[in-house]
């Protein structure tokens, strides 16, 4: 029988980078994969011969810049690219461009509302405090705050000292930003409608919340925190798809020694008088540690890998109740050429960036409205990108790749999810993006659909939920997964968690992962190989 | 204003003078200003400099932002939101104004012009519109945006009066300093105010798109006679610092785009207390200032002169000679008419007091080598430059 150190299960992003920092520590560690390829959420799969897709995530921006440093992972191959703009088309011919550039951004805001391009002056600089604030806790291990030892009370003080950095009058404003709904904070900025769909746009991805529900607004900070090369708010997109940064993570944990295995589905975590021994895999091979990571999300792992009775009832009775709804779909289309969109002037370099399809609050409130009933939105809104004109690796010359990201759509649409339904799903977002582009369906050659269904039993994320739990304020920081369960540490002595259910949550971010190697390894009394945050000061 | 689909095309505009200034540019440096190509400089620095200082310059102000405020409460509306008293503004005058959010921080400054009974044009370094609006709730009051609708162009030195006059624009001679006159240039009606940012006897001159370049032109055709420059931005910088001018959004943060607490500045910080009138009745901002006022004075900007002939740039300042550091330079220039070094510096008072020496720790390059020296700082208490014919009614005649 093998003998590491340390078993990591499933190789999506967090566990690879959770896995390259114990390899890097010296340890012998194992990531078991149950699919035949790596990445998780982060994957790009040729489906369609010459046409490569990000399956699930498809853009980059949150991964921390000090892991990517530290794990060298620009010599293991990964580049990300920004991406230029956002744009929303409008039901009346015209359009909304958000633009990088800040002169034609602000006009462009000018030409919808002046008042609002003057506006965007103070929601930028709220947007921007907020997240320098929040960003300061990514790479950091939140404080229980019951515990009176000596470092929670470091964690805590910490946390008070950066929250009174703040005025008296900002601290009232961070705690509404918290419990806010989207709509209606942007509308402490914003008059006109489009510029307030466009904005809100970003807070109801992947959640099971709509644009007036409160708590949507964080989920808006946790979309504008991310950052390419210091520029706050830029989304990037990973050369080669979401999938070269599985394989950048992977080559980087190979290069200090560790090992991966595909197609080893892990059946169960065993313990023994409530200290891990090892998993033992679907296939009934035992493999032994001290040490087991489960990178799954909370429900799974608690109640799929591990033995109910192994676990303190609390911990099963949070897992159960563990907010995890699967409200997204995607889309993933070969496309024999590039659709034109004739709202659009020509050479306009809005296609360059995401572009969406819905212009009123109300359409975004009415797309949650058909969730709420079990149904896929009839309107849905989208998130679409054609990463193919930037990137050359994705589909043949000439040709292109479309990735769509699509909200909302049920867990379990009445009756439950067939192939037929999947497909009139699919035919829904086709159908939209056909009403603003007349030659797009006849380029479509070969689209990949994927429902709450497809997410979780291709990658193993419960209920689909992109994010492994909703980032609603009651399972944030040191409530994520649970309160008293937030520093990595799971119920059982060697057992520890690394995906995106625990702190600082979902996204391509590697930050849970990171955090909880530094974890382990203080455990293990291993010298510390994460990386210590930048400073945003 | 329509903005046209096709904007995204260039992300700076072209001004109204634009022709004009390209046409005279000799180092087409160019850089953004409001969304303007705005020049940086056109021909050597100090063949600018001196135009400014010794004859006359030109420098195209389009894109500074530009609001029309009219309405019953107008009066009323702006009284509220500036710090300074206004019961003295007439039609036919210009006051600086700064103003401030409830916490008494500055938001801007800028001009306030009224150009008529309930008509006010007031213009800005940064864009308002978002804060006069939110300013104007419970006020009878007009506010448009009319940065894009009026050309303006500065018109400084020595020899101003004589060039607009010889251009043919009638009726300066009585015009005082602060006073607007609505006038005309070879049939084309057009605004002339005696105000500017360059300390010297100069005109600024406001006028439809349209007939841009023929006021131009005007004004260049006596360039036979007498001598006329274009100037840029790294010119402007030189003479608004030689009279003592502060910009916000570079020497201080502007309340609305501040991101880190107690980073923004009030009107006391930044030396310009004298613009607060706390006796005149509410205006927003008051009751912080009021407290701020009993408080002793925790920091403020301050005009200094650094010792030597070293270029002086951004640097800390020292309360000795490798001594605290309590401050830093926000902006400086040499100074070819006093042949000093003048630099205003954020400066951290002690016990309400300003410290007794001020240090700058000045960093320089000498054939690409980095070299520093302590150089010792006195302040001004008064404009480093403010010559005398700057406000001579009728100005000399050349």
């Amino acid at each position: 029988m093998n003998n590491y150190d340390a078993i990591v299960i499933g190789a999506g992003h967090n566990g690879l980078t959770n896995a390259a920092f114990l390899a890097k520590a010296g340890l012998r560690v194992l990531v078991l994969e149950r699919n035949p390829y790596i990445g998780g959420a982060s994957t790009s799969r040729e489906l369609h011969k010459g046409w490569k897709y990000s399956n699930a995530s498809y853009v980059c921006s949150l991964f921390r810049p000090e892991i990517y440093n530290a794990l060298d992972l620009g010599r293991h191959g990964l580049r990300v690219i920004p991406v230029n703009s956002s744009m929303t088309f409008k039901q009346d011919g015209d359009y909304f461009g958000s633009y990088t550039q800040p002169n034609i951004r602000r006009r462009e805001i000018m030409r919808h509302s002046p008042r609002d391009a003057d506006a965007v002056v103070r929601f930028d600089a709220d947007v921007l405090r907020w997240c320098k604030l929040v960003r300061g806790f990514l790479l950091r291990t939140p404080p229980n705050p019951g515990s009176l030892k000596p470092r929670d009370i470091f964690e805590l003080a910490y946390l008070m000292k950066k929250f009174y950095e703040l005025t008296e009058a900002q601290i009232y404003e961070f705690i509404r930003f918290f419990t806010m709904s989207i709509a209606e904070y942007l509308e402490n900025y914003f008059e006109n409608e489009t510029v307030l769909t466009h904005y809100s746009g970003g807070s109801i991805i992947g959640t099971g919340l709509g644009v007036y529900s409160p708590g949507t607004a964080y989920v808006l900070l946790h979309h504008a925190m991310g950052d390419v090369d210091g520029n706050v708010g830029a989304w990037g997109f990973a050369r080669g798809g979401m999938g070269s940064v599985a394989k950048a993570l992977a080559g980087a944990f190979q290069s200090y020694g560790g090992e991966i295995r595909s197609d080893a589905e892990v059946a169960k975590i065993t313990v023994a008088g409530n200290k891990v021994t090892g998993v033992e895999l679907a296939s009934g091979e035992k493999i032994a540690a001290k040490v087991v990571v489960s990178n799954l999300d909370a429900k799974r792992t608690f109640l799929q890998i591990m033995d109910e009775a192994d676990l303190p009832p609390k911990v099963v009775q949070r897992a159960r109740n563990f907010k995890i709804r699967g409200s997204s779909g995607k889309v993933n289309i070969a496309l024999d050429g590039m659709p034109t969109f004739p709202a659009l002037p020509e050479g306009s370099t809005l296609t360059q960036g995401h572009m969406h399809f819905t212009d009123t609050l109300k359409r975004l409130e009415l797309a949650y409205d058909d969730w709420k009933e079990d149904r896929w939105s009839a309107d849905p809104y989208c998130d679409m990108l054609i990463p193919s004109q930037y990137d050359p690796s994705m589909a043949p010359q000439g040709k292109h790749m479309m990735t769509v990201f699509v909200q909302y759509c049920p867990v379990n649409p009445d009756g439950g999810w067939t192939d037929e339904k999947r497909d009139q799903f699919g035919q829904t977002v086709i159908d939209q993006i056909g009403d603003y582009s007349p030659d797009f369906k006849d380029l479509v050659l070969h689209a990949e659909i994927r429902t709450p269904r497809e997410l979780e039993n291709e990658i193993g994320l419960t209920e689909g939920n992109i994010f492994q739990g909703e980032l609603t304020f009651d399972q944030l920081a040191f409530n994520r997964p649970f309160p008293g369960y937030a520093q990595y540490r799971g119920p059982v002595k060697g057992m520890y968690m690394s995906g995106s259910s625990t702190h600082p949550g979902g996204g391509v971010m590697g930050a849970p992962g990171a955090n909880s190697a530094r974890e382990i390894l203080k455990d293990l009394r291993k010298p510390d190989t994460t990386p210590e945050a930048y400073s945003d000061d | 204003m329509t903005i046209n689909k096709e904007h995204f095309r260039r992300a700076l505009q072209h001004s109204p003078f634009h022709s004009r200034l390209a046409a005279l540019s000799l180092t087409e440096e160019w850089t953004g200003w409001n969304g303007y190509k705005a020049a940086r400089t056109l021909d050597k620095l100090s063949t600018e400099y001196f135009a400014v200082r010794s004859s006359c310059s030109v420098m195209d102000l389009t894109p500074m932002e530009k609001y029309r405020i009219s309405g019953k409460d107008a009066f009323r509306f702006l009284d509220r939101l500036v710090t300074r008293d206004l019961s003295k503004l007439k039609p036919g005058m210009v006051t600086y104004v700064v103003w401030c959010n409830d916490d008494g921080k500055l938001i801007d400054d800028g001009t306030l012009f009224q150009l008529d009974e309930d008509q006010y044009r007031l213009c800005s370094q940064h864009h308002q519109l978002d804060w006069l609006l939110i300013s104007s709730i419970g006020f009878d009051v007009n506010i448009e945006v009319e940065t894009h609708e009026v050309a303006a162009l500065a018109v400084q030195g020595p020899t101003a009066y004589s060039i607009l006059t010889e251009a043919g624009i009638d009726g300066l001679a009585d015009l005082k300093p602060f006073g607007i006159a609505q006038l005309q240039c070879n049939g084309f009606p057009l605004v002339v105010s005696r105000t500017g940012y360059t300390g010297d006897l100069g005109y600024e001159l406001w006028v439809d798109p349209k007939h841009a370049e023929s006021l131009w032109d005007a004004l260049f055709a006596i360039k036979p006679r007498l001598d006329i420059h274009p100037i840029g931005l790294s010119t402007l910088e030189m003479v608004r610092i030689e009279a003592g001018f502060i910009m916000p959004g570079f020497d201080f943060n502007t309340a609305e785009s501040t991101i880190r607490a107690d980073y923004d500045r009030s009107p006391y910080e930044v030396g310009l207390g004298w613009l607060v009138n706390l006796d005149k009745g509410h205006f927003t901002g008051r009751q912080a200032l009021l407290a701020e006022k009993a408080r002793p004075v925790k920091r403020r900007l301050t005009k200094i002169y650094v010792d030597g002939n070293k270029p002086v740039r951004e640097a800390f300042i020292f309360d000795a000679k490798h001594g605290k550091q309590i401050g830093e330079i926000k902006c400086a220039t040499w100074s070819p008419i006093l042949k000093a070094n003048l630099a205003i510096a954020d400066i951290e008072f002690v016990n309400g007091k300003l410290p007794p020496q001020l240090w700058a720790r000045v960093d320089y390059q000498r054939e690409l080598k980095w070299l520093s020296i302590w150089a010792e700082c006195r302040v001004s208490d008064k404009p480093f430059y403010t010559p005398e014919h700057r406000s001579a009614t009728p100005p000399a005649n050349f």
